[in-house]
């Protein structure tokens, strides 16, 4: 595997490394910000008005158990190829965490700061956003973490029906039985997987107000 | 303590059910007796393994099926580890994949390279006439616009011109390889699709690559209109259909069923059966296989 | 939904196989991450060195896992090992973090409690922490055997059976009818599996509903 993944032939051109790598991240932080859209109002909406937490849940089991092979072959069938199928499997992927996530953290406020947001008069879109929401982040961001870990780990399934990424070098190696080529693409993934997520975790010590983190052992990660 | 008792006791019973959990059908070796039929990853191979299997069977031989694998590359480990006993092939492209410097290229030479050439305990029976063979395909457009008839029409272009086909054939000897010695070809870029299939057909009908690797069989060839290259230097090798066999699994029985199929197997038959199998449909191999075996009476 | 009708003998032998390439890493996986949670739940150095670890292992993309191992375990390339050797890695990956979790959740004072009357440690761990430890767990376990349920149709893309064998398939010849039936199976397997193990749980914590 140091051999395929040192040789410098492979890390130029429109099927190097760089590209793949880029491609790979492309595709996950679409992804995120996509099913973001979706997840983060259900979940917040169910979480604050306590309505519907058996659908979210319910949901959200339906969702995970979805073989993503599955549906990106399912759309690719339907719609033809391309990028089109690869989001549609990934954000299903991404949706049940964040959205577990957010309904989770929103419940998880203390109901007595709920309450005295509501008794000093804020509106009720304020109580989610200026109070819920914020107090809420550790668990939001527990989400969006575990999603995209996920979701860069299954990104390299894509390749089974064309698309780019890092999974192209585990399929190609695959197909070549270069087990360099393979190792050198899931090694990559799992790098990216790390650095997707210590950039999430800068995020969070940066969004995250400093009254909400974790004291001692046993907290958030 | 009861209740833990009582769950664990159940899983353990629900475990049970599907006997050892690790010893799965097809998991451990079969008994020394039963023949272990592979298909690879594309429908042509797998309703013939099904024709083999299910004559086999008819014939009171135990057969048991892997079908869809993968690619050469990865299944003829199986066969020469044991996993696959017996398996559909292709004469020049396994001679190849067993001889990279093999270069006979008529049917019959092909044919007695071959039985030379493969590693022992392994050998081939009898070769039909029928012949799939990988071919350069275009578009009828790209045919039109550069005027192709065969691989030699498309040299002068070859370098601008996007190549796509199943990820092995950037380096098998009658892939681009075979391309670029025999014809001096060599394209502008490579894309990996699959190994004739869905993603090939589409990439030639939407133009992401302007030729491609299909099987010449292949029921999308008429349905599209594609055009086949003609090869007249040969890089594609005869590739007649014959059966690759463990040799201890190769009994008298089993020689003649199989010998007595490839008799009756030709090129038309791989036509007829793939164009049943891409039919709206969708009949199961083992269905168009069943049919055609009453059709040919055996 | 017809495919499923039309084709029901190779449907019910896909599932077996399916179920049993899901089952098993569960339950190895299940059994081997109780020691290791139970050493990350104790030991703060521990839980440094297996949490990430564990997160990086399931990252690891299932394909590469599935192929590399009969490289590595010097098995036969179509042997089922091949697909549960990774699942369980999987199983135990996230497993851990939920068993260690659980048992450090345990209330402190009936651990207290126990040890006051006696209980020597195995015991004491087998009678009062796991079953405490339990709800977390088995809500663990059930996102673990929901995600292996999932995982095992990657198998099919080196030959190894389940649903992943119709999808393959299904896409080769077109016929959608024939991949969506393998959705199904997955997605109702998953579905009984995880109501099995809500159930299981509920029989097994009948402290847990009291009170309500």
């Amino acid at each position: 595997m140091g051999g395929w993944l040192f040789d410098p032939a492979h890390w130029s051109g429109t099927t190097g490394i760089p590209v793949r790598l880029l491609e790979h991240l492309g595709y996950t932080l679409l992804t995120l910000v996509i099913a973001a859209v979706i997840a983060v109002p259900l979940g917040a909406f169910v979480g604050h008005t306590g309505k519907g937490g058996f659908v979210i849940v319910g949901l959200s089991n339906v969702l995970r158990a979805l073989p993503t092979t599955a549906v990106l072959i399912l759309v690719v069938l339907w719609a033809g190829l391309g990028d089109f199928p690869v989001y549609v499997a990934l954000v299903l992927l991404a949706i049940p965490p964040i959205m577990a996530g957010t309904y989770a953290g929103i419940r998880a406020v203390d109901p007595v700061t709920v309450d005295a947001a509501r008794g000093v008069g804020m509106r009720e879109s304020g109580v989610l956003l200026q109070v819920e929401i914020p107090n809420a982040l550790p668990l939001i961001f527990g989400g969006f973490r575990g999603a995209a870990l996920q979701v860069v780990a299954t990104a390299t399934i894509a390749a089974y029906t064309g698309a780019g990424g890092l999974g192209r070098f585990v399929f190609d190696g695959l197909a070549l039985q270069e087990f360099g080529q393979m190792l050198a693409g899931a090694v990559l993934v799992a790098l990216l997987a790390v650095l997707v997520d210590l950039g999430f975790a800068g995020l969070q010590r940066l969004t995250v107000s400093p009254g909400l983190r974790p004291v001692g052992t046993g907290g958030t990660k | 303590m009861k209740r833990i008792a009582t769950a664990v006791a159940a899983v353990m019973l629900l475990s049970a059910c599907g006997g050892d959990p690790l010893q799965g059908g097809g998991n451990n070796p079969a008994p020394t007796d039963t023949i272990v039929v592979g298909s690879a990853n594309f429908p042509e191979s797998t309703v013939l393994a099904e024709i083999y299997a299910q004559a086999l069977a008819a014939k009171g031989v135990k057969v048991s099926k892997k079908l869809n694998i993968g690619n050469r590359e990865l299944y003829f480990k199986g066969v020469q580890d044991g996993s696959i006993d017996l398996i559909p092939e292709y004469s020049g492209v396994l001679l190849k994949h067993v001889n990279k410097e093999a270069q006979e290229v008529s049917a019959d030479e092909v044919y007695t390279a071959l039985k030379k050439s493969l590693p022992q305990g392994l050998t081939v029976l009898d070769k039909s006439s029928a012949e799939d063979k990988d071919a350069v395909v275009v578009t009828k457009q790209i045919a039109a616009q550069y005027s192709l008839k065969s691989i030699d029409d498309l040299v002068p272009y070859c370098k601008e011109l996007v190549f796509g086909g199943p990820a092995e054939f950037q380096n098998r000897p009658d892939g681009l390889p075979g391309l670029k010695a025999k014809y001096a070809c060599e394209f502008k870029e490579f894309k990996a699709l699959d190994v004739g299939g869905p993603l090939t057909v589409a990439g030639l009908k939407d133009n992401t690559v302007q030729a491609a690797d299909l099987f010449t069989t292949d029921a999308a060839i008429k349905a599209n209109e594609f055009v086949v290259l003609e090869d007249p230097k040969n890089v594609f090798a005869a590739q007649n259909v014959l059966p690759l066999v463990n040799e201890k699994k190769a009994s008298q029985q089993v020689r003649d069923t199989l010998n007595a199929i490839s008799k009756k197997i030709d090129t038309k038959t791989l036509l007829d059966l793939n164009q049943k199998l891409s039919s709206p449909d969708k009949p199961e191999p083992e269905k168009v296989a069943k049919e055609w075996l009453a059709s040919a009476g055996i | 939904m017809t495919w499923i009708f039309e084709n029901w003998e190779r449907f019910w032998e896909v599932t077996e196989v399916h179920l049993r390439l899901s089952v098993v890493p569960v339950l190895i996986g299940f059994v081997l991450s109780i020691p290791l949670g139970w050493v990350a739940s104790r030991s703060s150095t521990a839980r440094a060195i297996l949490f990430p670890l564990a997160n990086i292992l399931f990252t690891i993309p299932s394909i590469a896992l599935i192929v590399i191992t009969p490289v590595l375990l010097g098995v036969k390339i179509l042997d089922e090992i091949n697909v549960i050797v990774p699942l369980t890695i999987y199983t135990v990956a996230l497993m851990v973090r939920s068993v260690a979790d659980a048992l450090s959740a345990v209330p402190g004072h009936v651990t207290a409690a126990a040890n006051a009357m006696g209980f020597r440690p195995l015991r004491r761990f087998l009678t009062v922490d796991f079953p405490l430890a339990l709800p977390v767990t088995i809500a663990g376990l059930r996102v673990a055997t929901v995600s292996n349920i999932s995982m095992v149709s990657v198998g099919a893309l080196v030959g190894l059976g389940g649903y992943g064998q119709l999808f393959t398939e299904g896409y080769q010849t077109d016929n959608s009818a024939k991949v969506f039936a393998g959705l199904i199976g997955t997605v109702v397997l998953a579905a009984l599996a995880d109501g099995l193990l809500l159930l299981i749980g509920r029989v097994l914590t009948p402290w847990a509903r009291a009170g309500r």
